[in-house]
């Protein structure tokens, strides 16, 4: 962390919840938690996070999940890539998919309307802008009005979380704490 | 559907006009990227545009400019938001303009 104030400014409360989590998890505390125990009454983003990643959608977990992944590696945001990376293969239960996704979206086994949808998530990622073609595009590949509402918001969330870690500089966990992490982000969310 | 209008709507007042140590008017710019002295305004447009190649040094620069670290971190967030809003809704109006409805 660049800031040490989030590797240690917190009140007693959080550090009483950092205490809970390595015992019980048996792993260090990750970046991203630091931050959303940090001053939670300034950047609170938890709840918007899990209305977008798993709040009612005709999109799985899975399907938001690659959403974040594949966000977070045209961004090149290390952690969020290897987060939801996992998060997103156990999911799926299908690390393949995941994986060629990441390596080529074009020829990665996926249904045409969820590559369409992250073609043009890459396209809003990297150009900070889409058109009217781009969004025919998606339309046309068969996705609804309210799928394309719902990838906008799990784009919205990994656009702010990746700046955030990029330059707070969350580091990269271990692979048996990226695995813990992503149980735990099925099994209870992002509250 | 999903649905994070008003989750969205808190979340943008309460980091530009919440409590905090820097103040409103340069949350809302470091938000906007738009009208701030150097070196914050160089740094808040390396978070909007190219955030991965943020460094020590970046904020070593801001330090010795005098921002304390709350600061710093009231201008990120507010930078990182203030872009990801500026894609989302760029995108949420395409798609009301593509297909004729709000």
């Amino acid at each position: 962390m660049r800031l040490t104030i989030l590797d240690n400014g917190h009140g007693i409360r959080a550090k009483a919840i950092f205490v809970l989590i390595r015992v019980i998890s048996g792993h260090p505390v990750v970046d991203a938690v630091k931050l959303a125990l940090y001053r939670p009454d300034f950047y609170r983003a938890g709840g918007l996070t899990q209305e977008a990643m798993r709040g009612p959608s005709e999109w799985s977990v899975a399907d938001r999940e690659l959403m974040a992944a594949y966000v977070s590696k045209v961004n090149e945001t290390e952690f969020c890539i290897a987060a939801h990376t996992a998060t997103s293969a156990l999911a799926y239960n299908d690390g393949a998919k995941v994986s060629a996704t990441l390596a080529d979206l074009e020829t990665a086994p996926l249904s045409e309307p969820l590559r369409a949808t992250l073609r043009m998530l890459g396209t809003l990622t990297r150009d900070n802008r889409v058109d009217a073609a781009d969004m025919r595009r998606v339309l046309a590949a068969g996705v609804s009005e309210a799928q394309i509402k719902d990838a906008l918001a799990v784009s919205f969330a990994f656009n702010v979380t990746d700046r955030l870690a990029d330059v707070f500089d969350f580091a990269v966990d271990n692979p048996a704490a990226i695995n813990a992490g992503a149980k735990y982000l099925l099994a209870r969310g992002y509250r | 559907m999903s649905d994070i209008t008003s989750l969205h709507s808190s979340l943008v007042t309460r980091v530009l006009e919440g409590e905090g140590r820097a103040s409103p008017e340069i949350r809302r710019a470091a938000f906007d990227n738009e009208g701030l002295t150097e070196p914050i305004g160089a740094f808040v447009d390396k978070v909007a545009h190219r955030a991965r190649m943020v460094t020590d040094a970046d904020i070593d620069t801001l330090r010795k400019a005098g921002l304390s670290e709350d600061q710093v971190y009231e201008i990120v967030v507010c930078a990182a938001i203030g872009q990801a809003t500026r894609q989302y809704e760029n995108a949420l109006a395409v798609l009301s303009a593509t297909t004729g409805r709000d």
